[in-house]
């Protein structure tokens, strides 16, 4: 009894070590970690050319100047509305044909870089490498190398976007090639179908949703990415706010009927894509629970 | 026997109508993405962009990026010959010193530019390069009468561009450009020019072995100073730079985070009974995140100005809320059993938060933060290329310059460098911080 009692005491004293232990483990690196966010902030309150403390009260004084000019002219709004909405249907367009272009890049790289698929498969390493790169490279670096050898226009901003959708989306496709059975690729294989045809017939089939659904998500990425490539000197909304900002002062109505149009797009883009991957991951389940109990 | 029948014949026919749709969709589908494409094709001038694509402009930046060209001046109003690499202040040579490949001599100057090319500044302004295959040119240039070339054959070639006041000859060796106030050849070699070091520190030129043992002698602090405050690359502001773009990266995604889990916790069905305040919270999250950061970096820009902390903000508004909704997400999917657990022991409401749902979604909100740390790396070159701070503002001032594309090829190199290396390291964390989860790759 006296030994039960002891053992006891002693699971209880080693359990108690372990958590002051762990606590105090979890308290280091809470410090560690406020510390770093304080010294980081004022490093970065430092180097800043206004400081926040000053800027913090001015905060809200440049959306004040914009609402109040655009309540001001509300009447010439929708004329706004009408001469900026080609270039928010060119930012989309840019997204859009960089998505595509992107995913079918990606489409092919992933399938060269997973296991059991890949045509080469001693290269798979190789195409992962490319896909990382290709992910890591930020889209402004290219937009702007681009700019410089093509001049401006929406192009050299697909090329960029795309360039970073087929690296990014590469990734996602391989991880969804993963899960995919292999069998319709043995299959086709046994009676003689070429690669492509292994892959378009065997494998594309399964994934089609998934990739679908990433490709919507990239899609609503991509129409941020194209607004801020914009602002650089890659045509559509953004090149139309960087106008309109730069003649400063009385033509802030303008710019409050960009900065509508594209919070609307962003915001329509966002929910459509919801709804549509919500019905693709949910609504097929209970579209095949119908067939099977019918 | 005949219902039988009548069911295969059914089932035929609906077997038939789904194939004839999934053809349908399977030959559709390529065909509008093509047409969508095509459209695309023409609607961005694709064809006009070929004209206008500036093959000049390409080559100088491809050229550039990996090598390097060093101009031999003559001012041709004083006689003074002076070397200097990209024609830059900082990079050129102390005075009276050349290249090895230049002999300054009493009256001339011997420029060899390899394989047989060799230029001669003579007396009273007077050129001659020796061209071989082709025959020695010659030029007087004089303020009153122009440049005053000849030419060996009576055609110009269409490597060498004369006019009265101006000659350009380019070779696979070198350019040379006369005007009447000056004389310039160029001539090109691979590679970064001092990289290490500019030319008037005194380690410049020297081999890594040589520097090595310089250093291991005591001059450790001086070969460090010299590099460190490489007047053409810069080195010390890059570092800095680098800096800086993680630090907006990393306080623009934790300080969302820190912000977004307790306004989450007003947004989950299960948390917050109130439809109405979980409505307006929910909306607050759609409004930050549906104004870009774009958006958010000019408004930023205007009160705080240009810097890496308004980079930082603009990415923990925006990150706000897209953290608000996933963690908000991840909360309603938590399982009440360890919360009743909790409270079965008297737990209060906060304590029941603590350790009842915190410890249930932290591996998933750790994973997307550290997911968003290595994106918004990404995102904090950009933003720093708009709002001025970091890499991205270093990458934007060299390119306006268009001349400084070894530093541009640089710093995409570096920018690349890290995003991989905030992508390694991010993979690493979560693997440390969530242990025996294996999907946190």
């Amino acid at each position: 009894m006296t030994e039960l009692t002891g053992r006891v005491t002693d699971i209880r004293a080693d359990y108690m070590a372990q958590v002051r232990r762990k606590r105090m483990m979890d308290g280091i690196i809470l410090v560690i970690f406020i510390a770093l966010m304080v010294s980081g902030f004022m490093i970065a309150d430092d180097r800043n050319a206004g400081g926040f403390w000053d800027g913090l009260h001015r905060f809200f004084d440049f959306p004040k100047e914009v609402v109040s000019e655009a309540v001001g002219k509300l009447d010439e709004m929708p004329a706004h509305f009408v001469t900026f909405f080609p270039s928010l249907i060119e930012t989309i367009n840019i997204a859009a044909a960089s998505t595509l272009l992107g995913a079918m890049l990606a489409m092919v790289l992933s399938l060269l870089s997973t296991r059991g698929m890949a045509k080469w498969p001693r290269l798979i390493p190789l195409f992962r490498r490319i896909m990382d790169i290709m992910r890591a490279v930020p889209e402004i670096v290219i937009a702007l190398v681009l700019i410089f050898v093509m001049g401006g226009g929406p192009v050299p901003a697909m090329i960029a976007i795309a360039f970073h959708t087929a690296g990014a989306l590469g990734k996602l496709f391989s991880e969804v090639n993963e899960n995919a059975s292999l069998k319709p690729v043995e299959g086709l294989q046994s009676v003689g179908a070429s690669w492509a045809q292994r892959m378009w017939l065997g494998v594309i089939p399964q994934v089609a949703p998934n990739y679908f659904s990433y490709a919507l998500l990239r899609f609503e990425i991509n129409i941020r990415a194209s607004a801020i490539l914009g602002f650089v000197g890659a045509g559509g909304i953004g090149y139309e706010l960087k106008n309109t900002m730069s003649w400063g002062k009385g033509q802030y109505d303008e710019a409050a009927a960009i900065f509508l149009l594209l919070f609307a797009a962003i915001v329509a883009v966002d929910q459509l894509s919801s709804v549509v991957r919500e019905r693709l991951t949910h609504g097929k389940t209970t579209a095949q629970a119908q067939k099977v109990s019918a | 026997m005949s219902i039988a029948a009548n069911e295969t014949d059914f089932l035929k026919v609906q077997a038939d109508q789904q194939f004839s749709r999934k053809r349908l969709f399977s030959f559709g589908l390529p065909v509008v993405v093509l047409l969508y494409l095509t459209f695309i094709f023409f609607n961005f001038d694709v064809p006009g962009l070929f004209k206008r694509f500036e093959v000049d402009n390409a080559r100088a930046l491809v050229a550039d990026s990996y090598s390097y060209k060093t101009h031999i001046t003559r001012d041709n109003r004083t006689g003074n010959v002076t070397a200097a690499i990209e024609g830059e202040r900082k990079g050129s040579y102390p005075e009276g010193t050349v290249p090895e490949w230049v002999t300054l001599g009493a009256t001339d100057t011997v420029i060899d530019l390899g394989g047989g090319h060799e230029i001669v500044f003579g007396a009273d302004n007077f050129v001659s390069y020796d061209v071989p295959g082709y025959g020695m040119i010659t030029a007087q240039p004089s303020r009153a009468s122009g440049v005053q070339a000849s030419l060996p054959t009576s055609e110009t070639p269409d490597w060498i561009n004369a006019s009265k006041n101006r000659m350009t000859i380019t070779t696979d060796a070198g350019r040379l450009t006369i005007t009447r106030n000056r004389t310039e050849v160029f001539r090109y070699f691979a590679g970064w020019e001092l990289f290490f070091f500019t030319l008037d520190s005194p380690y410049s030129g020297l081999g890594f072995g040589e520097v090595m043992s310089r250093a291991l002698g005591g001059d450790s602090a001086a070969i460090w100073q010299d590099f460190w405050n490489n007047k053409m690359w810069r080195h010390k502001d890059v570092v800095w730079a680098l800096f800086e773009t993680i630090l907006m990266a990393f306080l623009g995604t934790m300080g969302a985070a820190i912000v977004a889990l307790p306004l989450a916790f007003l947004a989950a069905k299960n948390f917050t009974p109130f439809t109405a305040v979980r409505q307006i919270t929910r909306r607050f999250f759609d409004f930050f995140r549906g104004v870009d950061a774009l958006i958010w970096t000019i408004v930023l820009a205007r009160a705080f100005g240009p810097g890496p902390l308004t980079g930082a903000l603009a990415i923990l508004i925006t990150d706000t809320g897209s953290f608000g909704k996933m963690f908000s997400e991840a909360l309603e999917n938590v399982d009440k059993k360890q919360i009743e657990g909790i409270q079965s022991t008297g737990a209060k409401p906060l304590q029941r938060y603590r350790f009842g749902v915190i410890p249930q979604v932290t591996p998933v909100l750790l994973s997307q933060i550290l997911y968003y740390l290595e994106s918004n790396t990404r995102s904090a070159t950009i933003i720093g290329a708009i709002t001025g701070g970091g890499i991205g503002l270093m990458l934007t001032q060299a390119m306006i310059t268009q001349k400084d594309w070894e530093e541009v090829a640089y710093y995409i190199v570096l920018i690349v460098l890290m995003v991989m290396a905030m992508d390694w390291f991010s993979g690493w964390l979560r693997r440390k911080l969530i242990a025996g989860d294996e999907s946190g790759r």
